[in-house]
């Protein structure tokens, strides 16, 4: 174990650059700060009437928006394969429908492409 | 542990495992690419542990260069990270019994599949706090071994998109979304989201697909007017 980690340790497994470094922590502190600054703006705002409705929409659009370049613009083998996986997912578990969706595109790309 | 924390413990371990699960491959192929950038094992798993962001680490890999043009690498996980304004906005009403410091901790681990997950449970139950750090602590954890892994093993993975893996998170949200589903408003939400994202995404290089689309479901919820739940239960 120790050999291991001592050749690990002059294979260069350890190193640290120090730009490396404040690349890694310039990224991490905006990225903390976006998962703090929505709840920080809004922790203390009771929202009602069109604010909230404009609110409880946010999740599925997010989600929605984070996919649509895989199942709208890649093509049309991933754009069935979402539509299998949509209605995988009205009967059977997460897991499930996930396996059944990657088989799907899998499948459907090797038909269609 | 109290029976009532055990309960919540094991519901987010019942849910955060399909997102684990599906994580591994991108993990082990983020520290291979990371390697082959030069960046050490140890390096790459600070960067998971600190950033903990998939997409924005990924592009961040892509356009890494020696030495690190770190400002660069800063304002684009900025850019690609905007979404979580939205995603901590819609979550702190579910999320305000928490008080400030379980709030801070909770939110380090806001990753869009916990997110999603939280606000699936809040339709049905209070998000507890014990339900949202166990599947924040499962994907850290799963994140930082599988990347440092990754670095350490090399380029010995394939192509993700040979087993589908490529779409493992596509399939994943889109459970997400149908689980999100309150009737014809959130189909409108879908639709203006999809249909702004897509445009955004061919017209624009870089994320603003995300924004665009988040912002395009508020407006048609705005528009839609406020969720009457004496009528909807009435109708039920």
């Amino acid at each position: 174990m120790g050999d291991l980690f001592a050749q690990w340790a002059a294979s260069g497994a350890f190193d640290v650059d120090p730009l490396t470094l404040l690349a890694i922590a310039g990224m991490g502190l905006v990225t903390y700060a976006t998962r703090m600054g929505g709840w920080l703006a809004t922790r203390r705002m009771v929202l009602a009437g069109r604010a909230r409705a404009a609110m409880e929409a946010v999740p599925a659009a997010v989600l929605t928006a984070v996919i649509t370049p895989m199942v709208l613009v890649t093509g049309p083998a991933e754009t069935l394969a979402a539509a299998v996986t949509v209605l995988a997912s009205l009967k059977l578990p997460r897991l499930v429908t996930v396996a059944v969706g990657m088989a799907a595109v899998v499948g459907l790309r090797a038909v269609m492409y | 542990m109290p029976p009532e924390r055990a309960a919540e413990v094991r519901a987010a371990l019942v849910a955060v495992v399909p997102a684990a699960v599906a994580v591994i491959p991108f993990g082990l192929l983020l520290g291979a690419l990371a390697a082959q950038k030069g960046l050490s094992p140890l390096e790459v798993m600070l960067m998971s542990a600190l950033v903990f962001a998939g997409s924005a680490q990924f592009i961040a890999v892509d356009i890494w260069t020696h030495p690190a043009p770190w400002l660069l690498l800063t304002v684009t996980a900025l850019l690609i990270n905007m979404r979580h304004l939205l995603m901590g906005a819609s979550l702190s009403p579910k999320i305000r019994h928490f008080g400030t410091g379980r709030s801070l901790l909770a939110l380090f681990t806001m990753v869009d599949e916990t997110w999603a997950l939280c606000e699936q449970r809040s339709a049905s139950h209070r998000v507890n706090f014990a339900y949202m750090i166990t599947m924040g602590a499962v994907l850290w954890v799963n994140w930082v071994a599988t990347t440092g892994l990754g670095a350490a093993i090399g380029a010995l993975m394939g192509d993700p998109a040979t087993y589908g893996f490529d779409f493992a998170f596509t399939a994943i949200f889109l459970t997400l979304v149908v689980g999100l589903w309150r009737g014809p408003r959130t189909g409108v939400a879908i639709a203006a989201s999809a249909a702004a994202a897509a445009l955004v995404h061919l017209l624009f290089d870089g994320p603003w697909y995300i924004a665009a689309g988040g912002i395009a479901g508020a407006l048609t919820g705005a528009v839609y007017g406020p969720f009457d739940e004496a009528v909807a239960e009435a109708a039920e």
